[in-house]
């Protein structure tokens, strides 16, 4: 029994219990065919497909999941198979070379095939929604869970929608758009608009559906929820799952008062970390923050660190691999691996916010976007980009940018081009820049290098 | 300030101008959205925004005509406390606002402010370009929306001396004609993104104070000012050109020719400077692509020696033979 | 902006006049392009001022309105526009070929070979700018639904059959437009900007007088002075001496010469209607008539400079030769132009006003493969196109240095050649990338094996060549390389895969709101107000 007291007071996880609860019964009970669910980062939402996945499959309904990439259909595959190893499971794949993840042939009740007929009759079935679309059947499938729903677009959906009776879609507003490589504007407005989200559409449509929200990241901490949530899911807003002493950083070897060492204490110490690099404008492959993230990135690791969370009430020693640099272009990442590997940092992860969308490490060392930039463009305002940067990390995020950002945002104000009828996605990406920078420069450490 | 003028006067004349085709034409829709009391514009602002309440049936139009632009700013607060309590549809035909920019009072005066039975306020923009099909010109919306999230902040300032302070929309009515006709049809725009930004730039704006401070002492636009005075005293004022100034200012080629002279690259795009790191001159950018200057360990020369080389290995194999060889 | 195109930017700034963009034209060119220089009137959407049209340089067709704002002079234009471009186009329609063309058998679902007809030649629209494209969709959508007495009898302005016909094809050249790759209708400030780079920015490029002055200056005057003379210059009357290249007009134009003409015009119009007697009206009639001549000399001057310049801009584009691919993604404008030539002969309605969600996501998808295919074609025809994907690591090329023969594992081995490259390219090759060269027009693959830095003497890079060597045990000849050939790989692909089918518009899902209603109502038009002239 609850006393009323506590009533008022934000329990983490039953507030997610609750929200999940209420997605399942919608999902497997509910009158509408369809149930869409909002997941900011780190809320638990692989947890929550496996779990629908494993309850539908009970239920006695065959289940087709349809992911974005054919990392993520591998990853759900095997997430499938831990929590179940008896349940008998298909992976549809391409027929190219290497067309899945060599790990699931060690899964004795994964089936892999090219083609559906193999696959009949299993509970469930995973894939692409690239091979979705080329997949014919006259029997749909009773129920389909379409994952990374915000990143798929409007026109994936309609390739796959009639393959099932009913569905639920699970992904998060907050990241990396879809994206057409030709104009597409003579459809904006449309409600079917090829090159919108499937949610978008899915929701124009439907308006009627049970929209859901997991409310609470486990992976973000305490010191990052708010931020997160207030630069770039203003409107849906969420909390952190752990209280401000949960989660504690520390380092064996003490600071050498190096910049590199202030900026790594004071993230440590609040969960963010500025290092300013003195304003100048540089290539992408700026030499000098690329040897800063480098440099960061060998004194965490050099200083002996240690985790210490709610997982892990032992310090857990903070290792290469719970490490990763993220950047905005593939040569940036490029550079700072070469850089790392110069000075014998191997393991390190280092990708760019689109390959790291999805992952989750305990330290994340990022190069902003607009570090040394001239200009701003839209590429380097997309929200979707710094939230998924910002985005990633268990305990702390120390990112290295150029001083003279905020005035770079102020030299390019936002004239964005305004649709009639198509909803307004938010933050505004000029302005959650600036938001962010704004929170970020209250734990900024200067550095001339 | 008239800048149509200067630019004439500095001897870099604009193309600007307004048709008096076009002229004629907005003056004429934004007179007939707003005829009968503005019954059709209240009728598209109750089917657009506010389908829930009572259909305006007679529309109070209250007179906003007062001294100066002052007067007219008290003016307007009153009508619109008079309207909120009145329970009816009341239109505003040429309110005046006035929001604080950069430490100083600016006026405005949007097109017509519209009060909902419900007490809300609605900014409205009478635009000329059409909707053609339910769609418009974005970029032509975009400046609309931005515009109209000006008169929302301004008139949200009004609203927080109210008690209880009435709620400012944040979707705002955009009249245009429809398709090829003269109708209005209209379309609810959310202007929230367009506030915030708005917002955030009013408290990051160099305060106009500020400007004048950098300026020499007695520094005049006079158009009158012979031409060297004048070139001297617009140098003054910091701007950074870039080419689609050309379609905002009447001083752009004025700007274009200054920014030529000093062979900025910018003059070129914005974007062009995007890969060449410190490099800001055509002749650095050229003597650094040619190995005359510049550090081969900075990846922007490196990149810029190696397109140099590769550009010219191409011009010199076209001609023989397909793109391999 | 690629690093290439910045550095052409900055070379053309220093030479003061255009620097090649392409090396060969990568866009077809009729023998006999209908050029259409069309005016329109501010402020009002859709109300055509004038125009010059006509495929013969030394005869453009003078096309006038003078009063814009009255319908009726605004439908009789649309009926003379129609009179030029329809016999055009069916010039083209005329002469076909026989083709085969897959389709899908109704009966048996399976895909079957059918003879069907290609037309020989396709017309090819050109307008001065990319406004000029907007305008001809503008004109298409406001013309296609306007209803034939004999559509409908009570109509009040019954439009004679071939305006809503007119409306048709220019709506298609106007979609078609948006196929990237496509020449069925071009603006010539593109084509012009995709073959040179000037000294300016992209932005000043799209005005065709001062792209045209910036690729071939006048003698003795620079890029950018001649640039600035068509931007700014103008007559003893305050009239810009390069007018813009419409269809809007400039403002001074407008209200200096053009309104006293109009108000000239409407005077004289309600003079004749006030005429109390034939004599009277004789003479009224013919200062109507000197009116009317009056605004047609000001939309002849206006457009006559934009008319030449267009063909001047051609005569520079013939110049160039044309790509290897050319040739082929025109058959594709003219499968284009065929099939909207079937749907008209068979009676199907106008385009509706807005794509169902099926054929809007079919339209992406085919734009998506063509912009994928004219990029790859692209680099494949000129080596300065290839250049940019080599800056940008999306291809290499270099020496061949060594050759090893293996063989594939299995029962039958088959050739499986690493072949070394060296270059000095840096591509960006991940484990096992696909990489792929083009042997005569064909794309042969490789898979990469192995980098080694090579000093100095730049990289080393092993592939393992996969297929096009025939069935046999060994090697085609010729179809592996030899040491000293030069090759270029490319880490894109050279053709483009069909996408999946989508389900047919009346199996439309229901999260995209269900089939279209059934047998919907053919698209209504636009209603005609007494509003509408002001």
């Amino acid at each position: 029994m609850t006393a009323p007291a506590q009533e008022t007071a934000f329990d983490p996880g039953m507030a997610a219990t609750r929200a999940t609860d209420a997605i399942l019964r919608d999902t497997l009970h509910g009158p509408h065919r369809g149930v869409v669910v909002d997941s900011p980062p780190g809320a638990g939402k692989s947890t929550l497909v496996v779990r629908a996945a494993l309850e539908l499959a009970a239920a006695g309904r065959p289940l087709m999941v349809v992911a974005q990439t054919n990392a993520q259909v591998d990853d759900l595959v095997v997430r499938l198979a831990e929590k179940d190893p008896e349940l008998p499971v298909g992976r549809l794949h391409s027929s190219d070379a290497d067309p899945y993840d060599k790990a699931l042939d060690d899964l004795p009740n994964v089936r892999k095939s090219a083609k559906t007929a193999d696959l009949a009759g299993l509970d469930v079935v995973l894939s692409t929604a690239a091979k979705w679309a080329h997949v014919k059947t006259d029997e749909p499938w009773r129920h389909a869970i379409v994952d990374e729903a915000y990143q798929m677009r409007s026109d994936a959906l309609l390739a796959v929608a009639g393959l099932f009776e009913r569905a639920l879609f699970v992904g998060d507003p907050g990241q990396l758009d879809p994206f057409s490589i030709v104009g597409s504007e003579q459809w904006a407005g449309l409600s079917y608009d090829p090159s919108a989200s499937a949610v978008t559409t899915l929701l124009a449509h439907n308006p009627g559906l049970p929209q859901h929200r997991l409310p609470v990241s486990w992976r973000l901490p305490a010191s990052a929820a708010p931020l997160v949530s207030d630069a770039f899911y203003p409107y849906t807003p969420f909390r952190s799952g752990t209280a401000a002493g949960d989660r504690r950083l520390t380092f064996a070897v003490a600071s050498d008062g190096s910049a590199p060492d202030r900026v790594i204490d004071e993230a440590a110490e609040s969960g963010w970390g500025l290092l300013e690099l003195p304003a100048r404008y540089t290539p992408r492959t700026d030499p000098e923050a690329v040897r800063a993230l480098a440099a960061v990135v060998r004194r965490l690791l050099e200083r002996g660190g240690a985790a210490v969370s709610e997982r892990s009430p032992d310090p857990a020693p903070l290792t290469a691999g719970r490490i990763a640099v993220g950047t905005a272009h593939r040569d940036q990442a490029a550079a700072v691996r070469a850089a790392l590997a110069d000075l014998g940092v191997t393991d390190v992860t280092v990708d760019t916010a689109n390959r790291l969308q999805g992952r989750e490490f305990d330290v994340t060392v990022v190069l902003h976007p607009l570090s040394g930039r001239p200009d701003a463009t839209a590429f380097h305002l997309e929200t979707g980009r710094l939230c998924v940067l910002a985005s990633r990390h268990r305990h702390a995020c120390i990112v290295v940018c150029r001083a003279g950002v905020s005035e770079l945002l102020d030299d390019h104000p936002s004239t964005e081009p305004v649709q009639l009828g198509v909803t307004v996605k938010f933050p505004d990406g000029w302005e959650a820049n600036h938001a962010v920078l704004a929170r970020l420069r209250e734990h900024r450490v200067g550095w001339k290098p | 300030m008239d800048k149509a003028a200067l630019a004439d006067a500095l001897g870099a004349p604009s193309a600007f101008g307004q048709s008096q085709f076009a002229f004629m034409r907005g003056n004429a829709f934004e007179a007939r959205v707003k005829a009968d009391g503005g019954a059709e514009l209240l009728r598209l602002a109750h089917r657009k925004l506010d389908p829930g309440a009572e259909p305006p049936q007679e529309a109070h139009v209250p007179d906003l005509t007062a001294q100066g632009p002052d007067g007219r700013t008290a003016r307007t607060a009153l009508a619109l406390r008079e309207a909120t309590g009145a329970g009816g549809w009341t239109l505003l035909d040429h309110p005046m606002l006035a929001l604080e920019v950069a430490g100083s009072p600016a006026f405005l005066e949007p097109d017509a402010v519209v009060v909902h039975p419900d007490g809300g306020w609605t900014v409205v923009e009478i635009k000329s370009f059409p909707m053609l099909d339910g769609s418009a010109d974005p970029a032509k919306v975009g400046a609309a929306a931005r515009q109209a999230a000006v008169y929302v902040l301004a008139l949200e300032s009004v609203a927080a001396r109210l008690d209880p302070a009435p709620r400012v929309r944040h979707r705002v009515l955009l009249v245009c004609p429809k398709d090829f006709s003269n109708l209005p049809t209209a379309s609810a725009v959310d202007v929230r993104k367009q506030r915030a930004v708005t917002a955030r730039q009013l408290t990051r704006l160099t305060r106009l104070q500020d400007i004048a401070d950098t300026l020499p002492e007695g520094v005049c636009f006079s158009p009158e000012l012979p031409p060297e005075e004048l070139t001297a005293a617009v140098e003054a004022v910091p701007a950074t050109y870039a080419p689609e100034c050309l379609a905002a200012c009447e001083l752009a080629f004025h700007c274009r020719t200054r920014s030529r002279a000093r062979g900025a690259v910018t003059t070129l795009g914005r974007s062009v400077r995007a890969e060449l790191g410190g490099l800001s001159t055509v002749d650095d950018v050229l003597a650094a692509a040619r190995g005359e200057a510049g550090d081969p360990d900075d990846p922007a020369v490196a990149a810029l020696r190696r397109a140099a080389a590769l550009r010219a290995e191409a011009l010199a194999s076209a001609g023989r033979g397909s793109a391999c060889h | 902006m690629s690093l290439i195109a910045t550095l052409a930017r900055l070379e053309a700034v220093r030479a003061g006049r255009a620097q090649p963009a392409a090396t060969v034209r990568h866009r077809h060119l009729s023998e006999r392009p209908l050029v259409l220089v069309p005016l329109t009137t501010a402020g009002e959407a859709g109300a055509p001022l004038g125009a010059l049209v006509g495929p013969d340089r030394h005869a453009p067709r003078l096309l006038a309105v003078p009063q814009p704002r009255d319908r009726d002079l605004r439908f009789a234009f649309l009926a003379e526009l129609a009179d030029v471009v329809l016999p055009y186009i069916d010039s083209c329609a005329l002469a076909v070929e026989a083709a085969e063309r897959t389709e899908t058998d109704p009966e048996s679902g399976k895909r079957v070979k059918v003879e069907v007809e290609l037309c020989a030649d396709a017309p090819q629209l050109i307008v001065p700018s990319r406004a000029g494209i907007d305008f001809v969709r503008l004109l298409g959508r406001s013309m296609r639904f306007r209803r034939t007495a004999e559509q409908d009898p009570q109509t009040p302005h019954p439009a004679p059959p071939r305006v809503p016909l007119l409306g048709r094809w220019l709506t298609h050249f106007g979609e078609r437009a948006r196929v990237p790759g496509s020449s069925l209708l071009l603006a010539l400030t593109d084509v012009l900007a995709r073959h040179w780079t000037t000294g300016q920015s992209s932005l000043e490029d799209q005005h065709l007088g001062a792209l045209l002055a910036w690729i071939s200056p006048p003698e003795g005057a620079s890029g950018a002075e001649a640039a600035l003379r068509a931007e700014l210059a103008r007559d003893a009357d305050g009239q810009l001496e390069c007018p813009p290249a419409g269809p809007a007009t400039d403002p001074a134009f407008d209200n200096k010469l053009l309104a006293p003409a109009i108000e000239r015009y409407d005077r004289a119009r309600t003079a004749l209607a006030a005429a109390e007697d034939g004599l009277q009206a004789d003479d009224r009639l013919g200062a109507l008539t000197a009116a009317e001549r009056g605004i047609r000399a000001l939309v002849e001057e206006c457009a006559l400079p934009t008319w030449e310049k267009v063909w001047d801009g051609l005569d520079l584009l013939r110049a160039l030769p044309e790509g290897a691919h050319v040739e082929e993604r025109w058959t594709r404008d003219r499968w284009s132009f065929t099939g909207h030539r079937d749907r008209v002969l068979a009676g199907e309605p106008p385009q509706p006003r807005r794509d169902d969600a099926v054929t809007a996501a079919n339209k992406l998808a085919a734009r998506e493969r063509e912009q994928a295919r004219l990029e790859a074609q692209e680099a494949l025809d000129d080596p300065l196109v290839m250049a940019g994907r080599r800056l940008a690591g999306e291809a290499f090329a270099g020496e061949v240095t060594d050759v090893v023969m293996a063989y594939s594992e299995g029962r039958r081995p088959s050739p499986r050649p690493l072949v070394t490259v060296r270059t000095d390219d840096q591509p960006h090759l991940g484990e096992r990338a696909r990489v792929y060269r083009s042997l005569d027009g064909r794309p042969q693959s490789a898979e990469f094996v192995a980098y080694e830095e090579d000093g100095a003497e730049g990289t080393l890079i092993t592939l393992r060549i996969l297929d096009k060597m025939g069935r046999g045990k060994e090697p085609a000849a010729g179809s592996v390389p030899d040491k000293g050939d030069r090759l270029c790989f490319t880490l894109f692909e050279h053709e483009q895969r069909g996408g999946a089918k989508l389900p047919d518009p009346e199996q439309t899902p229901w999260t995209h709101g269900g089939p279209p209603d059934e047998e919907s109502a053919p698209e209504a038009p636009d209603p005609v107000t007494e509003e509408d002239v002001l």
